[in-house]
């Protein structure tokens, strides 16, 4: 069974592409067969967070417009053998993705034995982000702690999997191009290993819900 | 000790490395700006068959289209590398 799962939010900036990045390094590091797709067709960004940008050749589009196959686009995880990162185009038109091509690229990931599939959705409420979003099993929508965790339980009525803290450790991974889970040394990693974990059933306490300092804000994401 | 540890901390050097790491994108985007979007692929294709012949790098083959009144120049140059031909 392929799981499939959308990481959103309409808000930019929130930190959908660090959180997917981090989830699907995350669901390989505990043995499952993992693809991540940027669905930001025009606006690339997965493959830096990955640390692949050098390494696409074909991407998401070229898969749709049958222009390449699956397999020839899916770029392979340096550190993990068992994920995998689809990119996004960052020359073609963010209506280059159609309903029926995206349908059969994720029915072939299904054929694949994948357990998971990633989707990255772009910002808003536009195609990108409907067709990210339309074959999911599952979202994880991502949130700045405007909110106390409480209330985004209570407005939103989803339940919290994850608050990720505020961290400089993501600003350095990002430059670097390695999802911060990797990052053993950051409670911003710890964070998302606890995640993953909450997503694959297991229960674990909320840990990093009080700021350690002034200014220090956290992310909190529910699915 | 503390203070000393903070005195000796050094700030990331990731921003260097983001640095770079942009640079090359950004080149390799503007080389294919404005292009259309069959180019990258011709360029792999051709590389593709190129090496079937002789080892050149990924870097060595060059494809421009350029624009004059009226009428496109495709133009492709190949960098052979040094020393006796494969062939």
């Amino acid at each position: 069974m392929t799981e499939i799962i959308v990481v959103t939010s309409g808000k930019g900036g929130v930190g959908k592409t660090t959180t997917s990045a981090s989830l699907a390094t995350g669901l390989a590091m505990a043995g499952k067969k993992v693809a991540v797709i940027d669905f930001d067709v025009g606006l690339r960004n997965l493959d830096l967070i990955m640390g692949c940008e050098r390494r696409v050749v074909y991407d998401f589009v070229n898969v749709v417009h049958g222009e390449a196959t699956l397999k020839q686009a899916l770029i392979k995880d340096k550190r993990h053998e068992n994920l995998f990162v689809l990119a996004a185009s960052q020359t073609r038109d963010k209506d280059a993705l159609t309903q029926e091509g995206v349908e059969k690229v994720l029915d072939e990931l299904v054929k694949e034995n994948f357990d998971f599939v990633v989707c990255d959705s772009p910002a808003g409420i536009e195609k990108g982000a409907h067709l990210a979003m339309y074959f999911a099993d599952h979202a994880v929508v991502v949130v700045n702690p405007e909110v106390s965790v409480k209330d985004v339980e209570e407005i939103l009525g989803i339940s919290v999997v994850g608050v990720i803290p505020e961290s400089e450790n993501v600003l350095a991974a990002s430059n670097a191009g390695v999802p911060v889970i990797l990052d053993d040394n950051s409670n911003a990693g710890a964070a998302y290993k606890d995640t993953v974990a909450r997503i694959l059933g297991e229960e674990r306490p909320l840990r990093f819900l009080e700021p350690v300092k002034k200014g220090f804000l956290k992310r909190v994401f529910g699915g | 000790m503390g203070i000393l540890d903070f005195l000796k901390r050094k700030p990331e050097p990731s921003a260097g490395v983001a640095k770079e790491r942009l640079r090359i994108i950004v080149a390799q985007e503007r080389s294919t700006r404005g292009g259309p979007d069959y180019l990258p692929l011709l360029r792999n294709e051709l590389l593709e068959v190129i090496r079937k012949y002789v080892n050149v790098d990924v870097e060595a083959v060059n494809i421009n289209l350029e624009r004059d009144s009226g009428h496109e120049i495709l133009e492709l140059s190949v960098a052979l590398p040094d020393g006796k031909p494969v062939l």
